[in-house]
């Protein structure tokens, strides 16, 4: 990993070698998509079993900040897209910026991201003993508000999970990258991260309609 | 070995930052179409356009992200073969326990 363009005794050629990396990376996201996976089947049960309550619920989320978050969020994956191609030419320093930019649109994803939830927090819409979705909302309007918002914080909670070891996994890579250590014949790590920051945001890029977006007219 | 190689590598094709402005574009794009789309209520005209809609746009801006940021489109056969399989897979945890869910007649 550390030496700079080594070609390992398995493989034939970087390109080859290359390809085995990302495949392996692949792989990886496939488990991560049926991890995420099982969240989207209890939401889609849940959603199609309790329609009504789920749009009131998503109606009571920020959409203004959710959408801001989704920009934020595919500009960072525009940035580290292009730490990818600087990386691929040999551009040693557009690398480091690159990755940094991307770094600092994830954290301020993940700021805005608190303030949401401090404002759920304020509304008692976070699910526990102090839930309480309206004033005057039945038993029923609570209970199924709470598999909504249950719903909304593990989701999106797990994605914001992904997106802090993200952020770390970044900070490496500057660092890696201060070193000049990315040139085109060994970019592999800046594309293994590179594909999985773009996972983390296809995950947002559903979550975003499905939990910001329910009967909004 | 060598000519398998030649035939299936196309991994390190670079994708010129043109084409990752564009494919930005197309992506802010689709978030304000999406929004617009929440806003209207579509249930009128056909029961539950609105989700369809807001879905075929989601998936629209994934199969963008997977093609061109994540060089899908560039990849070798095997590892397409690996990205349509995590979603075939998906499909069928979806599709056959939704199957289940919809058509238990006690409930």
């Amino acid at each position: 990993m550390h030496r700079t363009g080594e070609l390992y005794g398995q493989f034939e050629t970087l390109d080859q070698q290359r390809e085995s990396a990302s495949l392996g990376m692949w792989v990886f996201l496939v488990t991560e998509v049926l991890f995420f996976g099982g969240m989207f089947m209890t939401y889609t049960l849940n959603r199609s079993t309790y329609p009504d309550v789920f749009g009131e619920a998503s109606r009571s989320i920020n959409l203004g900040l959710g959408a801001f978050n989704t920009v934020v969020l595919i500009g960072s994956s525009l940035t580290m897209a292009m730490s990818v191609w600087a990386a691929q030419v040999g551009k040693k320093q557009l690398v480091t910026i690159f990755l940094i930019l991307t770094l600092i649109l994830g954290t301020v994803f993940l700021g805005v991201k608190g303030v949401e939830y401090h404002e759920k927090f304020v509304e008692h819409h976070v699910p526990g003993l102090n839930f309480n979705f309206e004033p005057g909302a039945s038993v029923a309007t609570n209970a199924h508000a709470q598999l909504f918002f249950s719903l909304y914080f593990a989701m999106t909670g797990l994605h914001a999970l992904h997106m802090i070891i993200g952020a770390g996994l970044l900070i490496w890579l500057i660092k890696e990258s201060f070193k000049g250590r990315f040139n085109p014949g060994y970019s592999t790590p800046v594309d293994l991260v590179g594909l999985y920051w773009h996972f983390v945001d296809i995950v947002w890029i559903f979550l975003f309609p499905l939990l910001y977006l329910i009967d909004r007219h | 070995m060598s000519d398998i190689q030649s035939d299936t590598h196309s991994e390190h094709h670079i994708v010129s930052p043109k084409v990752y402005l564009a494919i930005f574009a197309a992506l802010m794009v689709c978030t304000f179409l999406t929004v617009k789309a929440a806003e209207i209520d579509l249930n009128a005209y056909f029961s539950g356009l609105n989700i369809i809609i807001a879905l075929v746009i989601a998936t629209l801006k994934a199969s963008l992200v997977v093609l061109f940021f994540m060089h899908g489109k560039y990849s070798p056969k095997r590892t397409q073969m690996v990205i349509i399989c995590s979603i075939f897979w998906l499909a069928i945890m979806l599709f056959m326990t939704m199957s289940d869910y919809v058509t238990r007649p006690w409930k």
